[in-house]
């Protein structure tokens, strides 16, 4: 668990950290669909260079980074076995018995595996280096265009916040009856899995009521302090587009040339 | 006389689908100014009260009334802007990610520009002692700590009254002495009106005036000097007489002779250390 990187923040000073929310979001939305023109061995080398462009200018710690990706290893290696023994192209390599394997799936293992690894670390780079209220600040000022069409966007940005605010009281919380559980004798660390999951019960019941109380209260303070929905209310997180954010979309579309010009 | 701030004429208030009244012929009247108590035992009515302050619920029968407005639907907003709650539960009433969003908040949702609010946030968490932790997430305070937030949130909006339900009452002594310490100061600072609910009659020792709520009415009012002179009855209602009263009751009956109700441990002490001299 110390380990996991995915949803981690890491306060650092970089210009990755220092870039709107919006444009990192952005960048990751156009990453995601340029990584798809990369088809040869110079258009990944360009996408993995560039990665690593990302990474450095990042601040974060490669080797971090790369043990944070511990838990996707087991996928992408198994990607990478199902590509290689179902592809049928290009010349036969291999041949023991009724394992046969061809040039042509090992490349699309290796490009695809790759394809999966630079994704990911891209997007851990988002999270990574932008505090999850940054990130629901840059969605809700993303999706306001769709208010429009009736999407609640202020009222899903604001479940986002007070989640995020949430989380670390709940686990106390959770900690705490657990706690008060095993003081009653309750196992929660041994035994067949059956008993184990018959002990979670007793848990997690006092938390729903409680998580329950807590949202009738929160509810009931909000509405004390003035909140009405998000009609006439102004903001205090205010976000500013500045250069290098254009910079950083303008990168990616250098990306892209390259990426189009380097594929076969 | 001073001008009254709040006025309650004869109200009346059921729970919905409930038979018994939760408030019962109440009538009070709050000074502009004034530092109220109110007190009772649990279930006698008083969060009921405070949320009717706000606009939570409305009174089945009779009138209220906050600075100047009646309180009604079109006004609501106007009395939640001048009257500003701070509840019982630290966690429950944080709604920002960090300390300066939570004060912030309110002000959000009264449309105040951006470039005010960021000057409003910074002077209420100075008032308060809490600019050193702006950017301090909800889990690393203590509860003391979250309250006086809560109170920055509240006086960001400038209001003219506090109300305090039980406020202080799942804090440790050390962050209950802190918040009360500092609505004290804010009070002082400005012509805050503060109306604090509570168990704790050492608490309520402190007001200029107390009013006892008991099953839904209004039993006494008084100073606290006049409420305390009630001894028996207030334990008979179920709250607790602080401890300076109860001690110089049982020394009375010992044949003691101390002179009037003493409120503060301290009052008490010179009281005794001095008795000898006055023989
Ligand atoms: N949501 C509700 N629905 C129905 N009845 C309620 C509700 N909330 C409170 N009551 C009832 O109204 C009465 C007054 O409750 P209130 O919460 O005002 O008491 P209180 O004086 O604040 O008590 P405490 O000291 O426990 O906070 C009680 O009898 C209570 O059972
Ligand atoms: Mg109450």
């Amino acid at each position: 668990m110390e380990k996991m990187i995915f949803g981690r923040y890491l306060p650092l000073q970089s210009p990755v950290h220092e870039l709107d929310p919006r444009a990192k979001l952005l960048f990751i939305f156009g990453f995601v669909i340029v990584v798809f023109l990369a088809n040869n061995i110079l258009s990944y080398g360009i996408l993995a260079v560039f990665t690593l462009l990302c990474i450095y200018l990042s601040r974060i710690n490669i080797r971090f980074l790369l043990s944070g990706l511990k838990p996707v290893i087991w996928i992408i290696a198994f990607t990478f076995l199902l590509h290689i023994f179902l592809t049928k192209e290009g010349d036969l390599l291999f041949n023991i018995g009724f394992l046969k394997i061809y040039e042509g799936g090992v490349r699309q293992g290796a490009f695809i595996s790759l394809r999966f690894l630079l994704l990911i670390l891209v997007t851990s780079l988002l999270t990574l280096t932008t505090s999850p209220i940054s990130i629901t600040d840059g969605l809700e000022s993303l999706l306001n265009p769709f208010k429009k069409l009736k999407l609640p966007v202020h009222e899903l940005a604001l479940m986002m916040s007070i989640s995020l605010r949430f989380i670390p009281t709940l686990m106390d919380e959770t900690d705490k009856i657990m706690k008060a559980q095993i003081a009653r004798g309750a196992d929660f660390s041994s035994g067949p899995i059956k008993e184990r999951v018959k002990a979670v019960v007793p848990l997690l019941i006092p938390l729903f009521v409680s998580a329950f109380k807590r949202a009738e209260e929160l509810a009931v303070a909000m509405e004390a302090r003035g909140y009405r929905g998000g009609e006439g209310r102004t903001k205090y997180r205010l976000l500013h587009w500045q250069g290098k954010d254009s910079a950083a979309l303008v990168l990616l579309l250098v990306l892209a040339a390259l990426l189009w010009w380097a594929r076969s | 006389m001073k001008e009254n701030i709040i006025s309650i004429n004869h109200v009346h208030f059921r729970y919905p689908g409930q038979t018994v009244y939760a408030l019962k012929d109440v009538s009070l009247n709050v000074a502009k100014g004034e530092w109220l108590a109110i007190v009772g035992h649990n279930g006698s009515g008083k969060s009921t009260l405070a949320k009717m302050l706000n606009g939570l619920h409305y009174p089945e029968e009779g009138q209220v009334t906050i600075c100047n407005f009646p309180l009604k639907d079109e006004f609501v907003w106007d009395i939640r802007r001048r009257l500003g709650m701070v509840f019982q539960n630290p966690d429950n009433q944080f709604v920002g990610t960090t300390v300066q969003d939570d004060v912030a908040f309110g002000l959000e949702n009264n449309g105040i520009p951006h470039e005010v609010m960021v000057e409003r946030v910074k002077a209420s968490l100075q008032r308060v002692g809490m600019l050193d932790f702006l950017n301090q997430e909800p889990h690393h305070l203590s509860g003391g700590q979250k309250q006086r937030v809560a109170i920055a949130g509240v006086i960001a909006l400038q209001p003219d009254i506090i109300l305090l339900d039980e406020a202080t009452s799942m804090l440790d002594p050390r962050g209950r002495e802190e918040v009360l310490r500092t609505v004290r100061q804010l009070k002082e600072e400005q012509d805050l009106t503060v109306i604090s609910i509570t168990h704790d009659l050492e608490e309520a020792s402190r007001a200029d005036r107390i009013i006892v709520l008991n099953k839904g009415s209004v039993y006494r009012e008084g100073t606290p000097e006049e409420i305390f002179q009630l001894n028996e009855e207030l334990i008979k209602l179920g709250l607790d007489v602080p401890f300076p009263v109860k001690l110089s009751e049982i020394l009375r009956l010992q044949d003691f002779e101390i002179a009037s109700n003493y409120l503060s441990e301290e009052e008490l002490v010179r009281e005794l250390w001095t008795s000898n001299f006055k023989k």
